[in-house]
């Protein structure tokens, strides 16, 4: 596994070269949000609002009416709760073509309480006409710009910024999980971050004999692929979902509603931040404090086998995370 | 009949129609074509660049929502085709909408049949205006978002070389609203001069007076601190009305400040001061009243 800096910064501007119907909305976080260089290569196509980011929101869906395809940039949480009617009235209800791009998910800055979008998977979902997407490594981040972009429709993505790892060798598909492993003890879902840190995990648990299924969710709207309700059906012992959300409506919440609703009688142990708002700190210690990193998934399989499987920080630590086809190849892992 | 002649021959019509519904339905928001009416017939038969309505002149039944939904259509046919060098119309305070509407049969866009549509069920001649509704364009209903999208739509505008003005057509309550200030601010500065507003500056919001909800004077001296260029007219005086959409407004957005009354036109509603947002009768009396007021001035109803 490689550890990559500025992926969208340096991925975005090639990709937009040959698309001139894409406008890039930046709400003074441009650097931020790593547009700045779409804004110096394409100076006409990127528009500045400043701090008005319910007027960016409106202002994107009377842009995607003429045609354009406007890919709105801030930090989530200014656009899914402070632009919450913007997003519903002036981009979701028309259906339009707004790409709706929000960093910082969960624990990934220390900016505390009111910089972490803790929720916005569980609100974006509820939200008809939006495809909601969420990003896991280099790949997807870069990958993700396609899927988006196929999309008639308004799109909301979970984007990582900085450094990030590269997990995967192919792209994203709309819709489909990347199967990362297959087992039959446990299945395991997982998206945005808690990926790496899973894969961490299984490596170590496989050892000590646990069989695993990991699929790597990347479409939380729709989540309509079959491969999910296939493997929550089959493992022994059950489910585990593992994100970087609140426990209440994202990850955890789409895989009950899968199960529920066909019927799939296993355990369902959900995984996240547990209903509660965080603090400001380091990614590994709010990793730890809200149980997001590799222990706190061992811990929990531990408990939904009934064995202690007498795994430490050090097994964790010694592992070595080797990027991974995604589901197209899955046999071959 | 000269064109200030035919701008009030419609504003007569405007406040007639919405009259007669108000009594029919026993209530409605009457108040708003008191006030608005010369500003939308001045508008439509006037200052506005638009073609002939591409709408069917009887509005279609609901066709469900926007997305996956073939029979989805929009309302803003009724003000004309899409093209670079037509202006455009875009209503912000949407319950303005049977205003609208009987603006609409008044200048020959929607049939008067449609207008027998209003507020029945199944139908898109809603109270409240959404994008199907005939005339409107945007969701606005949620007050203070309609500019903000008329900003996207004259910067995709811009990017297309077209040269057609976006008329938007505000109520002075939005002016409360913090996005309609960060509108205005993007506004001046993107220079959107293909940007006019009219407001209907009637001094009511939902509560009364708005100087008693919310301090928003001096409107035309904050427009202008804002970066717009601001006139004030009279918002019963077509002329002026017309006169203001050429004020020079290079390089930044023009509003136009109508000031307006409440009850204009019809005047038997000044007693109702200062409760004028949607007229519910209080009694039997005051509908009566209304009543001899219709009859009195344009005979009898239908």
């Amino acid at each position: 596994m490689t550890l990559e800096t500025q992926v969208h910064q340096k991925n975005l501007v090639k990709w937009a070269a040959d698309k001139p119907e894409v406008v890039v909305f930046s709400a003074d976080l441009t650097s931020s949000t790593e547009v700045r260089r779409f804004a110096e290569t394409y100076p006409d196509r990127f528009y500045s609002f400043g701090m008005t980011e319910q007027n960016m929101m409106s202002a994107a869906g009377g842009m995607a009416r003429e045609g354009f395809t406007p890919w709105v940039h801030t930090f989530a949480v200014f656009l899914y709760r402070r632009a919450l009617d913007q997003v519903q009235m002036s981009v979701a209800y028309p259906n339009l073509r707004v790409r709706i791009v929000g960093f910082l998910p969960g624990i990934t800055t220390p900016g505390g309480a009111t910089h972490q979008a803790i929720e916005d998977v569980a609100i974006m979902r509820a939200v008809p006409n939006m495809t909601v997407l969420e990003t896991g490594d280099a790949a997807d981040v870069e990958s993700v710009l396609d899927v988006a972009q196929g999309v008639d429709g308004p799109v909301y993505i979970r984007m990582l910024r900085g450094q990030i790892p590269r997990l995967f060798t192919t792209p994203m598909r709309l819709g489909r999980a990347r199967r990362l492993r297959r087992g039959s003890d446990v299945t395991l879902f997982t998206a945005g971050i808690t990926t790496e840190e899973a894969m961490r995990a299984t490596q170590v648990l496989e050892q000590r004999g646990v069989s695993i299924e990991h699929l790597h969710v990347t479409t939380h709207k729709p989540f309509t692929d079959p491969a999910v309700l296939e493997a929550a059906s089959r493992p022994k012992y059950g489910v585990i979902t593992f994100e970087n959300h609140t426990t209440v409506g994202g990850l955890g919440s789409e895989v009950a509603e899968v199960m529920a609703e066909h019927g799939v009688g296993k355990r369902l142990v959900r995984l996240g931040i547990p209903d509660t708002y965080a603090h400001g700190g380091s990614r590994p210690y709010l990793m730890r404090h809200y149980g997001l990193d590799a222990l706190a998934l061992v811990r929990a399989v531990e408990k939904l086998v009934g064995e202690d499987l007498n795994i430490g920080e050090d097994d964790l630590a010694a592992v070595r995370v080797e990027p991974v086809h995604g589901d197209f190849k899955a046999e071959a892992l | 009949m000269s064109w200030p002649q035919e701008a009030k021959r419609v504003a007569d019509g405007i406040r007639r129609r919405v009259t007669a519904f108000t009594l029919k339905n026993g209530g409605g928001y009457l108040s708003q074509a008191c006030s608005s009416a010369e500003i939308l017939a001045t508008l439509y038969t006037r200052v506005m660049n638009l073609g002939p309505s591409v709408a069917p002149p009887v509005p279609p039944p609901f066709g469900g929502v926007p997305g996956k939904n073939p029979d989805y259509t929009t309302g803003a046919g009724y003000n004309g085709p899409h093209e670079p060098e037509r202006d455009r119309f875009f209503i912000s305070p949407v319950h303005y909408a049977l205003v609208l509407y009987a603006t609409l049969v008044e200048t020959g866009r929607m049939a008067e049949e449609g207008l027998e549509m209003f507020n029945q069920d199944g139908g898109t001649v809603e109270m409240i205006g959404a994008e199907h509704s005939p005339g409107h364009e945007l969701m606005a209903g949620s007050l203070g978002q309609a500019l903000s999208q008329v900003i996207g739509i004259a910067l995709g505008r811009r990017r297309k070389g077209e040269t057609g003005r976006n008329f938007a057509f505000m109520s002075d309550g939005e002016f409360m609203i913090g996005q309609t200030w960060e509108a205005m601010e993007t506004l001046s500065f993107y220079k959107l001069d293909s940007v006019i507003a009219y407001v209907d500056a009637n001094g009511q919001s939902a509560d009364g007076r708005i100087d008693e909800v919310m301090g928003i004077e001096p409107l035309k001296e904050r427009l202008e601190a804002f970066g717009a260029v601001a006139v004030e007219v009279d918002g019963h005086d077509v002329e002026a009305l017309a006169a203001a959409a050429e004020t020079p407004h290079e390089g930044r957005p023009l509003v136009v400040v109508a000031r307006t009354n409440p009850y204009c036109g019809v005047e038997v509603l000044s007693e109702r001061a200062p409760r004028f947002h949607y007229i519910r009768f209080a009694g039997p009396e005051e509908k009566e009243a209304l009543e001899r007021f219709y009859v009195r001035k344009w005979g009898g109803r239908e």
